[in-house]
């Protein structure tokens, strides 16, 4: 009865409930392919699901490089959600993360080249962790609500950022920021050899490294105990005599500093892509909301979450080849979170079909 | 004279959308329902106004087709927030990740349609509807140029949706009982509300004024749709919070919203505003600053709606 009493666990039914979710999710995509062209509907479809296994190892280093920067920022705002916030201001934080990096990295060049690169992602974390830990002091001290903090340092932190970048490390020829030194390029250790993709390098792993560390964080540590008793009851928590409003500063500081430090992965990678001035949010910070929902705010979910949404990113780039417009897989994405929103519901019906029914109690739900 | 003027019109353009898709949340959160889909509303309103005007201005033009592209806009708006209303009401889903989904979904929709169906995703209009001088109010002295001179329709269907939206959460049977379902819903029902009827009309008035609202931002400020509407659900949703969920203050916070705006765009036709020495991004900022450090002095007291966010469960009475 082995499978039984996983699918009666609460990791299995949130497995099952999201394998529900993105079934729902393709097959909604799938019809409005057929809506819009019946004829090549199923190629394109198949495009989608196999995704970066297209391309051979080229298609899977793509996928590595869409993923890397968006389970960062997942996993600062799935870390946010675990502590009861609600971190919306991943954008600004990614974006503060990215040009620290760049500006270390453009700069800096009196640090040795072993660990220029390094200093560069560390600035990245503590610019991100700046930006988040605002919000947090805003809501613990004077009780603002962070889901307007967060935007409204997003746009703060667009437009400082593009001041910044005309100030500091401009390319008025191109536009857009100038090369970082080659020493602050993150190493590729031979993987762009063996991926034969110059846009893979050891970022993936520096991501892996995260959500193992956050992992170990919220399940083994009494610090994550306390963040998430926060999460699911701040009355209970401060009864029990934790420091709720320290918790909820440390909390957004490092959701701020994952965020930021996905912002340092992404244009440290060498892979020809440059800061701009736009009065434009960083998309990665709401695509972290995304991933973290689709990972039910659990680090491992959002690693596979992460992984997921590049895949099928990368193959819906390639269904451009047959006319049909890539936004299909967002709107894939979107459908899946949507179901994902009845998770109560459907892990409820998981537990009624699963037991006896003399065995039925309310199914308790963790947030 | 003309400065002052030139400000006040500006605001409206800046003020009006943001006031009328915070009013729209203000409905859906009194009755007890997050509502962080107005921004995809605030799309998916744009899209189908604009697509109607796109398709009709070739059989006619002015404010006839603005007022029935309108209607289509918070028809398409109510109709999608429907999609909100089900999942958070009868499903009792977590309302923050269905309204996320919105949001992704709306521009991801509109892009998808308007490319298969146009090639390109931005959809053109001719602006049939500017206003030089309204009729016989834009002679009046001071207040004609003031608010009846370069003006939109749209600013006075607003205001008027300011005072309605008033008196209908304050003094209407309907208002009282959508607040009693937002704050104490297991009371509501036990006097006989249908807390969960009450609540589909509080977020799909929410989901239509949005739809307005995506429209309404997007006529004066622009002649073609690009599948965005800037961020301005998520102002309009800072604008609510701002406001206390009061409708007094959420008009007060959307006028301030505005008037920083409008200093962050028209700086610099205002003389002493030039000439300092402070870029264009400075100015950009100054709204979410400013909103930021009135939000740090007045949150203390937050007036939300206690069974915000709370699916109702009859069971649970």
């Amino acid at each position: 009865m082995k499978k039984r009493k996983f699918m009666l666990s609460k990791g299995g039914k949130d497995f099952i409930a999201s394998i529900i979710a993105i079934a729902a999710g393709l097959l909604i995509g799938l019809i409005i392919l057929l809506f819009s062209n019946s004829k090549q509907a199923f190629p394109a479809f198949g495009m989608i699901l196999k995704g970066g296994f297209t391309d051979g190892l080229v298609g899977i280093a793509q996928v590595f490089y869409l993923s890397t920067p968006i389970i960062l920022t997942g996993l600062s705002v799935g870390f946010a959600f675990k502590t009861g916030l609600f971190n919306i201001g991943s954008s600004g934080q990614f974006t503060c993360g990215a040009f620290a990096a760049v500006y270390i990295g453009v700069k800096w060049t009196f640090l040795p080249g072993e660990i220029h690169w390094v200093v560069a992602l560390i600035g990245a974390l503590i610019a991100g962790a700046l930006w988040g830990m605002v919000p947090g002091i805003l809501k613990a001290v004077a009780n603002v609500n962070e889901v307007i903090t967060s935007i409204m340092m997003n746009y703060i932190g667009m437009y400082l950022v593009n001041i910044l970048i005309v100030k500091y490390v401009y390319d008025p020829i191109k536009s857009q920021s100038v090369p970082v030194a080659k020493t602050a390029i993150i190493p590729k250790a031979g993987l762009d050899k063996l991926f034969q993709s110059n846009n893979i390098n050891i970022s993936i792993f520096i991501a892996i490294l995260a959500v193992i560390v956050i992992y170990i964080v919220l399940n083994k540590t009494t610090f994550g105990f306390e963040l998430k008793a926060c999460g699911l009851s701040p009355d209970a928590s401060r009864y029990a005599g934790i420091n709720a409003k320290r918790n909820i500063i440390l909390s957004m500081t490092i959701a701020g500093a994952l965020s930021g430090l996905g912002g340092g992965l992404l244009y440290l990678a060498g892979s020809g892509k440059y800061m701009q001035v736009l009065d434009v949010l960083a998309p990665q910070g709401f695509n972290g909301i995304s991933v973290a929902l689709l990972g039910m705010s659990n680090p491992i979910g959002i690693l596979f979450a992460g992984l997921f949404i590049g895949h099928i990113t990368v193959g819906g780039n390639n269904i451009q080849l047959y006319d049909f417009v890539p936004e299909i897989v967002d709107i894939i994405i979107a459908t899946i979170i949507y179901f994902g929103a009845f998770a109560l519901l459907i892990k409820s019906i998981i537990g009624k079909i699963r037991r006896k029914p003399s065995e039925t109690a309310p199914v308790k739900e963790e947030k | 004279m003309d400065i002052l003027y030139f400000i006040v019109q500006q605001t409206m353009f800046f003020a009006i959308p943001l006031l009328i898709v915070a009013l729209g949340g203000m409905f859906s959160e009194r009755s007890g329902v997050v509502n962080i889909a107005l921004e995809g509303i605030m799309v998916m309103g744009g899209f189908f106004g604009i697509g109607f005007i796109h398709i009709f201005e070739s059989r006619m033009s002015g404010q006839l087709l603005l007022l029935l592209a309108l209607l289509v806009a918070a028809i398409s708006g109510g109709i999608f927030s429907l999609l909100h209303a089900f999942a958070s009401i009868n499903l009792k889903a977590d309302q923050t990740i269905s309204g996320t989904a919105l949001n992704l979904f709306a521009p991801a929709f509109v892009v998808f349609v308007a490319r298969m169906l146009q090639g390109v995703q931005q959809i053109q209009f001719k602006d049939t509807f500017h206003m030089n001088k309204v009729p016989f109010l834009g002679d009046i002295p001071f207040i004609g140029p003031l608010l009846f001179r370069n003006a939109y329709i749209t600013t006075y269907i607003g205001l008027g949706i300011a005072i309605v939206a008033g008196i209908v959460i304050n003094k209407t049977k309907f208002g009282l009982r959508l607040r009693a379902c937002g704050e104490h819903p297991q009371a509501a029902d036990s006097v006989g509300i249908n807390v969960y009827k009450i609540r589909y009309a509080g977020v799909v008035i929410s989901g239509a004024l949005a739809g307005i609202g995506g429209l309404v931002f997007i006529v004066p400020t622009s002649t073609n749709f690009n599948a965005s509407v800037a961020g301005y659900g998520f102002l309009a949703l800072a604008v609510l919070i701002f406001g206390q969920w009061r409708t007094n203050k959420i008009i007060a916070a959307a006028f301030f919203f505005g008037i920083m705006k409008t200093f962050a765009s028209a700086y610099s036709v205002v003389p002493v505003l030039k000439t300092l020495p402070i870029s264009t991004e400075v100015y950009k900022m100054i709204p979410y600053i400013a909103t930021l450090v009135i939000l740090a002095f007045s949150s203390r007291n937050s007036q939300a709606p206690k069974a915000e966010g709370i699916p109702y469960d009859k069971g649970s009475r």
